[in-house]
């Protein structure tokens, strides 16, 4: 029984951040991930016929934005596939033998993991911000992940200071309860 | 000594740097007695670290507004 439905005035407060991430983390360019979410928002307008409702909201704009990032690659394929690989070991006689091995061992298999784990952490942490009350939410993300200072958040948002400490207080409360099972 | 309010208001500012350093020894003496400040200022410091681990991004306000009316020129 499909119980979830689209409401595509609230996508952007709800989800340009998470998908943003998503993206970014694909194509490492600020720029082409904007581009990709804005499309992805178009292309789910345009097939919201045929949402089934089966799925939730944010999983529906996911899985087009997979499609979107897959379509960037592919644009670009054609230089990427030109992409150089270099394996220097042409003028080395005196590492003979040895380039098999460590050609095997890949060097950034270790960083790979880490970058993956980075990156769930980034959709965990994401998903949790966006559960937030909405004032919470904004005090949060414009301290911790926009770095702005507290006399220029307490100016544009017309509160006090103690008020920002409550609500950065409440909202870290919130996200350690929230990351506490998986991050923790 | 100081109450437990106080100070996880002070981790909370020196999560941000913003505390200062008298605040900071006596936020110290605070944790040395309470286990439960002790335990929260552990998870709280970690969240900075996880964070900053993160590295998130924000699509910036106007690009979000500029986003949303396009969507609307859309829905129309």
């Amino acid at each position: 029984m499909p119980t979830n439905e689209l409401h595509p005035n609230t996508w952007i407060d709800k989800y340009a951040d998470y998908l943003f991430n998503y993206a970014i983390t694909r194509v490492s360019d600020a720029e082409i991930a904007k581009d990709l979410v804005q499309e992805t928002f178009f292309a789910g307008l345009k097939s919201a016929k045929n949402y089934k409702g089966e799925a939730a909201e944010r999983t529906w704009l996911i899985a087009i934005l997979k499609r979107k990032v897959i379509d960037h690659y592919r644009k670009i394929n054609s230089k990427k596939g030109k992409a150089e690989i270099r394996m220097g070991y042409a003028n080395m006689e005196d590492a003979e033998g040895d380039w098999l091995e460590e050609k095997v061992a890949d060097p950034f298999s270790q960083s790979g993991e880490q970058s993956i784990e980075n990156e769930e952490l980034g959709l965990a942490l994401q998903d949790c911000i966006s559960k937030l009350p909405s004032k919470q939410k904004l005090v949060f993300t414009m301290k911790t992940i926009q770095g702005m200072n507290t006399e220029d958040i307490c100016n544009e948002l017309g509160i006090n200071a103690s008020n920002l400490w409550v609500m950065i207080h409440r909202s870290r409360t919130a996200l350690m309860g929230c990351l506490n099972q998986n991050w923790f | 000594m100081i109450s437990c309010e106080k100070a996880a208001d002070i981790c909370n500012k020196s999560q941000y740097n913003e505390a200062t350093t008298w605040q900071i020894v006596r936020f110290k003496l605070h944790i040395l007695l309470c286990k439960t400040c002790a335990v929260f200022t552990k998870k709280n410091t970690k969240l900075t670290h996880l964070c900053d681990q993160a590295n998130l991004q924000q699509l910036q306000k106007e690009d979000k507004e500029a986003m949303k009316a396009a969507l609307k020129k859309e829905l129309q």
